[in-house]
């Protein structure tokens, strides 16, 4: 049957099981809306600025392992997700963006609403196409979901000429696409793989640091199997969280600049390390000489052949999808006969038990300020560690990879590479759509709340019980913390002067707000809320303003090189 | 050190500005870049002149392999390959000058393309260094302009880099 092009894009994404579309219309896309208004199998969120339709698209996937769609219009609809898409591109997320872009006969004509999208995403896409004929947008949304989920994920973006929406061409979906030049690996290289299994059981001073590939592979079972089969310690990145469970023993918590004391000693002091899912940026491993100064023999496994030997030399490079790669080598280690060297492992933990023993986390907590600490700690409680949690960017986000302990993956939803304030609260809306009964939290400041505030409007309209626990230091705190450190205590202009009232704004959007000022009412307050399963509660924390983030390693300075809260 | 890197890439409108946008987004240094359609009109082959460390250049090539439209890539300085580079050079000729030039054109395997009472174009093909080095030995003042391609990299006997 002949279909116009915004009805093969809508039966495409029929086709691939999309739930949820993010969008804002407008007029390149006005012929896909009407589409979308014909049927109701895909259902259309309503955002209220693109930059949250991705962030939400975004949260849905990060939380599932599905693809998340955003759909918006060209011209300034498409400059207003790139934000979202460079954030999904950052942190690997699997996203398939729909823009529309201004007919083919004006494009090149400084047309109404016409942008270059293609020119201005390629940067920050998997790959994008502008789709020239209507006969082959089907397959073209095809390779986009095929390229965005496979290999090392990421956003995808199709941008679509008005007339093209509007023109007919038979349509079939393809059931499976070969695109010639790209052909992810699945299975490591065997002899990498026994060289690895060789290491890891020779090794006297292990480490294990997972980050964000493991969680985007689905590999958690596979990572816990193995660290525990040979009793090494294991870390995470800030992206990582949750990939191996927080409360077991042999986890020492997350590593970076802001990681504890314990986990990044034994990555700076291993002898052998396993790095999975990682890719040894700046604010996990610091000062890149620094860390060279320790010899260490490192197995590095990652779908993205560049990103090993990027930043560090690697002996056994492992490129493969690390859930295979991983139960590849698991099943090499079980049928050695080998073991690690136990006394050699035992000296190791009892080194890093003391320096576990500095207790890198404790604060003093008060009976007078919300320690915003305690808040976090508090709502790791009341959830019972349940909570999907997503995250703005600044020293909550860090107070809340620190407190809250994730023992599930794609429970920690946050924007790690990019660090893109804003992206909390849009997130969340994913995160609840895709788990309608979850307890969904979002950490904020009051900060970053503001940069999507208007997204209280999208949770109203579709009833998003979303919790949004503000830790309200009347600072961009983090931006406070380094001119604290590094620039004289000058506050330049990291003073948020002239804020709202939060608790009326919730109410104006037709939510509940609360405001919290003694530390005796975080508890409560938070239990009244979260038993608030219908509503979004608005929590606004009046916390402690001078508060910094600890454990800090500095920017550019090394893994050993870091400042602990009784330094001070 | 300076390397030749040959690609095999989609003949798609973008593919150029992928490969382009990536050296600038990186900081790579481009020497030149070449790229024209091959026998199989639904392929380009690409030749990037580069250079850079053993690890830079170690990720550039990844990168490379990495973007969606790049079928095939080589790094001819892994094996033994040739190089050519194709240059068009008008030089004033008169006088003495006109009989010194066509000798020097003659002594690099120039050919005179285009001849006028005051001029000659000369092409020359060899590697880059062959090129300097005829630039170097005329006299530089009697130079009006000159276009080079850039170079153009293939695998010496069985090194083919096809898909
Ligand atoms: C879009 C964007 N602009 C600027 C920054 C730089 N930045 C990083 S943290 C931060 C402060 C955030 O303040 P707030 O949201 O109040 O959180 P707090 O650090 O106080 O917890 C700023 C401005 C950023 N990460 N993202």
């Amino acid at each position: 049957m002949e279909l116009t092009g915004a009805e093969i894009a809508i039966r495409c994404l029929q086709e691939e099981g999309v739930e949820y579309v993010f969008g804002y219309p407008g007029g390149a896309v006005l012929f896909i809306y009407d589409a979308l208004f014909n049927q109701d199998k895909v259902k259309h969120i309503l955002v209220r600025h693109e930059q949250a339709a991705v962030h939400a698209a975004d949260g849905y996937a990060r939380s599932t392992d599905k693809v998340g769609v955003a759909l918006v219009t060209s011209g300034p609809g498409a400059t207003n997700a790139v934000t979202g898409i460079a954030t999904a591109y950052m942190d690997s997320i699997p996203l398939v963006i729909i823009s529309g872009q201004v007919p083919t006969g004006a494009i090149g004509e400084d047309a109404f609403q016409e942008v270059d999208t293609v020119g201005i995403t390629r940067p920050c896409v998997k790959h994008n196409f502008l789709v020239k004929d209507v006969k082959e947008l089907a397959a073209t949304i095809k390779k986009a979901f095929h390229l965005a989920k496979t290999g090392r994920p990421g956003p995808v973006l199709v941008d679509i000429p008005k007339d093209i929406s509007n023109q007919k061409a038979e349509f079939t979906y393809p059931s499976a696409i070969d695109i010639r030049s790209y052909h992810p690996p699945l299975h490591g290289d065997m002899d990498q793989l026994k060289r690895a299994a060789k290491l890891l059981l020779e090794a006297r001073r292990p480490m294990i640091y997972a980050g964000g590939g493991v969680v985007l592979s689905g590999a958690s079972a596979q990572l816990t199997d193995l660290a525990r089969l040979l009793g090494f310690p294991v870390t995470n990145t800030l992206m990582g969280l949750g990939s191996y469970p927080a409360s077991d023993q042999q986890f020492v918590g997350m590593l970076g600049m802001h990681g504890t004391y314990e986990a990044n000693l034994a990555m700076q002091n291993c002898d052998v390390l396993l790095a999975v899912g990682a890719r040894f940026d700046d604010r996990v491993i610091g000062n890149v000489e620094h860390f060279g100064q320790v010899p260490r023999k490192i197995i590095h496994i990652d779908i993205d052949p560049s990103s090993i030997a990027k930043r560090v030399k690697v002996d056994v490079p492992i490129v493969g999808d690390v859930a295979h790669v991983l139960g590849d080598l698991l099943a090499i280690l079980h049928s050695s006969k080998q073991q690690p060297d136990q006394q050699a492992k035992a000296a190791w933990w009892k080194q890093i038990d003391e320096w576990r023993g500095r207790n890198c986390l404790l604060y003093k907590n008060s009976d007078e300020v919300i320690k915003p600490q305690y808040v976090i700690e508090t709502l790791h409680r009341i959830t019972g560690g349940e909570a999907f949690v997503t995250s703005d960017v600044g020293q909550h986000q860090m107070w809340a990879a620190q407190y809250y302990k994730f023992n599930q993956p794609r429970r920690w939803i946050n924007s790690g590479g990019l660090g893109t304030m804003g992206f909390g609260l849009p997130a969340a809306m994913g995160v609840q759509l895709a788990h309608p009964d979850a307890t969904v939290a979002c950490v904020t400041g009051e900060g970053s709340i503001q940069m999507n505030i208007q997204e209280l409007s999208t949770c109203k309209q579709f009833r998003l019980p979303v919790k949004i626990v503000a830790l309200n230091n009347r600072y961009l705190g983090m931006v406070r913390q380094w001119q604290e450190f590094f620039h004289g205590n000058r506050h330049s202009e990291s003073y948020m002067d002239a804020l709202p009232d939060f608790v009326k704004l919730a109410e104006a959007y037709g939510h509940i707000g609360m405001r919290i000022e003694k530390p005796s009412d975080v508890e409560p307050a938070l239990k009244e809320a979260f038993a608030r399963k219908n509503d979004l509660v608005f929590l606004d924390f009046k916390t402690d303003q001078t508060e910094n983030v600890f454990p800090m390693v500095p920017g550019g300075k090394g893994l050993s090189e870091v400042i602990l809260a009784e330094d001070l | 050190m300076r390397h030749i890197i040959s690609l095999l890439m989609e003949n798609e409108a973008g593919a150029l500005s992928r490969v382009a946008g990536l050296f600038s987004a990186r900081g790579y240094n481009i020497e030149s870049l070449t790229v024209a359609p091959t026998e199989d009109p639904t392929m380009s082959r690409m030749t990037v002149v580069t250079s850079g460390s053993d690890e830079v250049i170690e990720q550039i090539n990844k990168q490379l392999n990495k973007l969606v439209e790049v079928v095939a890539v080589m790094d001819m300085n892994e094996g033994d390959h040739l190089e050519r580079e194709l240059m068009l050079v008008k030089v004033r000729a008169v006088g003495e000058a006109r009989e010194e030039m066509k000798r020097m054109a003659d002594i690099f395997r120039g050919r005179i393309i285009d001849v006028t009472e005051k001029s000659y174009t000369i092409e020359l093909t060899g590697t880059g260094s062959k090129l300097d080095s005829f630039l170097q030995a005329i006299d530089n003042s009697l130079i009006m302009e000159t276009v080079r391609t850039g170079a153009c990299g293939i695998g010496r006997g069985d090194r083919i880099l096809k898909l």
